[in-house]
């Protein structure tokens, strides 16, 4: 009797490997490997975008010093253009919140807007702020920059006639040398200890490099790319659409330039295009396709990337330099570009995520 | 047939085998809540959420006040202490049946398989003659005390174990899960780092051989430990089966449960030398407990009343969970009638809900953002879950009326993506949502899956 129990569960076995026989073209003899993903990441994109905003910062701060040395309209042209140069930069590694810039909380120093003024104006006039203070994230960064070098006064000459009083000049000295000390220290991080240890970390598990990645791009795309540069000041969430609360809303013509940016390298990102957008590497796309080798599913990528063209094209037709404008005087048209960014979301956080077996942030209770 | 059930009422065996079980469970249903507890998900899933989902017809169940969850839960663990030694324990047991269930309660959130088994285990269990051996209550004397116990006493947690591992392993018997390997070909390929077989999660075989293996496993291994011959292989399988699913997903205690509740399916004689040994680790008398005596289900009124108590459960239990039979549709898809039906590890079923709140008069329309009212489990679990989106729906309307609102409706755009199928609309997006009735059946609500 035992044999025959025996025999039945070795049979049922052999049954298994049989069974599949036909399944075998469809087999991946190569296991993906995470940590070619996560060293592209680390060398070709998080990198070197660090090392170019760190410099352009380092412009910005060199262009302060010149400009309050001579504070002629030409230099104070050129410390617009480095400041615009750095947001710019910024662009391309907000969304990197992992590491020392996810300790550091780099983001909320660098870009809450819209910029507390009022708070701004009376941290200047006391002379007693301390910027690290959460209290201050709404009065630092470049949205404070943008209020100081455009909103101040409405020509240029009156702004310079402001800003270089003794309270202005030190208040934006500190705001370009916190931008400094932060980014140098996430930079100095990854070019530290970190690159190899986010390499290694090539597992997955919650904590695993891969898994965080996903997430901090799924929560950039979501929160700050398509509510915070869109969907908030076209009223969204409010009802009630806010030019005022547009990205670099007192220059005025630069939110769809800073848009564009972050659009560009979030697509970057997905598709594993490097920094200089002179390589292509593994990164989400090319995981995705794997799992799709396994369940044989819809092309996902071409899905999403199909979906951002749309978008693109929808931003190239209804977006405009002046972003405050637009969202005053006809924020459906904000509101349709914002409809097609916010599609790619059910293919990101639904499709996408599924196939990495990613849970969206994850919470360690019990499964069954 | 009459004789038959009458010799089997009759029938007597060892109560040592109720001794054990009732020590196990009370020890692992302690360590359980020492757990929950330890891993901060007390204040993670009960007093972080500003709004919890509530069980249809248990709305009444709220979060205790202050600092009273903690008095639940110690309460529940002190109970789950006095089960394990016997110590008034039909009160303890009935304590820890009220106060278990009650926590499972708070929140629908939570809902698990294994916590749905420890409930009614634990309601089961009040009737059951646990303590009349080797316990803190049979030392009191004689007129507790009691060797042997009928034979049914021991079946009928046989039985309760027989319904989940057959009904868990009938709800395997889809197609997705047979002919796709689905979820497990999702699941798998990212546990590469498990020690010895992770090399294979990512090959195809291995997702066929666990699917088929699951459902082969669940169906048949009552079979395998109800015979003799079989048991000690059958053991191993369960061993082999539930370690398995303890490395490979995040299932907490529920695999120690299972393993130790399948002990119950061994002779007297091993559960007595288990009792004889512990006996003499704990330096205890266990003769003292060996009066011959036998406990029998007596004829008097409370008897009767618990003897119709016990096959109503059953019954219950076994016709429970086909009640999705009446419901059309795709139960992975609608999941009426998925929870309380030992559906353990079906399907992966991620969504994504984006509410809109419309001014009926005006026109003008807001989206919520949802962690302004949810946490990320509460929302994971809501947007995959019609019963779910009605209710915070309803939450949504009341919470903007208070605000000053006026005219609201709520409406709700949802997608779900379904083991591995691309991503389709969930909820019908032209409905006001105010307008469905809680209680009402959600059914029509939903779009049906596309194949």
């Amino acid at each position: 009797m035992k044999g025959i129990h025996y025999t039945i569960s070795i049979l049922t076995i052999v049954l298994f490997f049989s069974c599949c026989e036909t399944e075998k073209k469809r087999m991946f003899t190569d296991e993906f490997d995470r940590s070619e993903v996560l060293t592209f990441w680390a060398d070709d994109i998080i990198i070197p975008a660090y090392e170019q905003y760190v410099s352009d910062l380092q412009s910005l701060s060199d262009q302060v010093t010149i400009f309050y040395d001579d504070s002629s309209l030409e230099q104070f042209d050129l410390l617009k253009d480095n400041w615009l140069s750095a947001y710019k930069s910024w662009q391309h590694v907000s969304m990197f919140a992992i590491g020392q810039a996810e300790t550091n909380e780099i983001r909320k120093y660098t870009n809450i807007y819209p910029s507390d003024t009022e708070l701004i104006e009376s941290n200047i006039s006391s002379g007693v702020y301390n910027l690290m203070l959460p209290s201050n994230f709404d009065a630092q960064g470049f949205p404070a920059l943008d209020y100081l070098f455009f909103g101040v006064a409405d020509d240029a000459a009156s702004v310079i006639a402001i800003i270089t009083e003794d309270a202005y000049q030190q208040y934006i000295i500190d705001i370009v040398s916190n931008l400094t000390s932060l980014s140098e220290a996430v930079l100095n991080d990854w070019k530290g200890a970190y690159r190899a240890e986010f390499i290694a970390n090539s597992g997955s598990s919650a904590t695993a490099s891969f898994d965080k990645m996903a997430n901090d791009f799924m929560f950039y795309y979501e929160k700050f790319f398509r509510a915070g540069k869109l969907g908030i000041p076209a009223g969204v969430f409010s009802g009630s659409a806010n030019g005022q609360s547009v990205e670099a809303v007192y220059s005025r013509n630069y939110s769809k330039l800073l848009f564009d940016e972050a659009f560009k390298s979030v697509q970057q990102f997905f598709n594993g295009v490097s920094f200089d957008g002179s390589t292509e590497g593994p990164s989400l796309d090319v995981y995705l396709d794997y799992v799709q080798g396994l369940t044989e599913g819809t092309d996902l990528k071409k899905a999403i990337n199909d979906q951002w063209a749309i978008a693109a094209s929808a931003a190239e037709e209804h977006l405009q330099d002046d972003l405050k404008a637009l969202v005053d005087d006809d924020f459906i048209a904000v509101l349709t570009v914002y409809d097609e960014i916010q599609k790619a979301i059910v293919l990101l956080k639904v499709d996408m995520m599924k196939q990495f077996c990613v849970q969206i942030d994850y919470v360690d209770a019990d499964g069954d | 047939m009459n004789t038959l059930l009458r010799n089997y009422r009759a029938k007597v065996t060892k109560a040592a085998p109720l001794a054990v079980f009732r020590i196990l469970f009370g020890f692992l249903m302690f360590v359980s809540l020492v757990r929950f507890w330890w891993n901060g998900w007390i204040e993670k899933l009960y007093l972080e959420p500003s709004f919890h989902f509530h069980y249809y017809g248990f709305e009444w169940v709220q979060i205790p006040p202050g600092n009273w969850i903690y008095v639940l839960f110690i309460a529940a663990a002190l109970s789950a202490l006095a089960v394990m030694i016997g110590f008034y324990y039909r009160w303890a047991i009935s304590m820890f049946f009220i106060l278990f269930t009650y926590i499972e309660l708070l929140d629908k959130t939570t809902y698990l398989n294994h916590y749905y088994f420890i409930s009614i285990l634990s309601f089961l269990l009040i009737f059951l003659p646990m303590h009349r051996y080797f316990s803190w209550d049979a030392r009191r004397g004689d007129h507790i005390a009691a060797e042997y116990v009928p034979q049914w006493t021991v079946d009928s947690i046989k039985l309760l174990l027989a319904i989940v591992y057959i009904y868990a392993g009938l709800a395997k018997l889809n197609h997705d899960w047979l002919f796709n390997a689905m979820p497990l070909t999702l699941w798998l390929p990212v546990k590469f780092e498990t020690p010895l077989i992770g090399f294979l999660m990512h090959e195809r075989w291995m997702h066929y051989l666990f699917s088929w293996g699951g459902a082969i496993y669940d169906l048949t291994i009552v079979f395998f430990l109800l015979n003799k011959r079989t048991r000690v292989f059958a053991f191993a399988m369960v061993v082999i089966f539930h370690v398995l699913t303890r490395v490979l997903f995040p299932i907490g205690m529920f695999p120690f449960i299972m393993i130790f509740s399948t002990l119950i399916f061994f002779s007297p004689s091993f559960h007595q030398s288990i009792l004889n040994r512990l006996s003499n680790l704990l330096s205890i008398n266990i003769h003292r407990f060996n009066n011959k005596k036998t406990w029998r289900f007596g004829a008097n009124k409370w008897h009767r009343l618990r003897a119709a108590v016990l096959i109503l459960f059953f019954s219950i239990q076994i016709l429970f969970p086909l009640r999705y039979l009446v419901y059309p549709g795709n139960i992975y898809w609608n999941e009426l009638g998925y929870r309380f039906s030992w559906r353990v590890m079906l399907m992966e079923k991620t969504g994504y809900a984006n509410f809109k709140i419309v001014n009926a008069q005006t026109g003008k329309r807001f989206y919520v953002e949802n962690d302004d009212f949810l946490t990320a489990f509460q929302e994971k679990q809501m947007s995959t879950q019609v019963d779910f989106i009605i209710e915070y729906a309803h939450h949504l309307g009341e919470h903007f009326a208070a605000q000053g609102h006026e005219h609201i409706q709520v409406f709700v755009e949802s997608y779900a993506a379904l083991n591995g199928r691309m991503s389709q609309t969930y909820v019908k997006d032209d409905i006001d949502l105010l307008q469905v009735d809680q209680n009402s059946d959600y059914n029509e609500l939903i779009l049906p899956l596309n194949e």
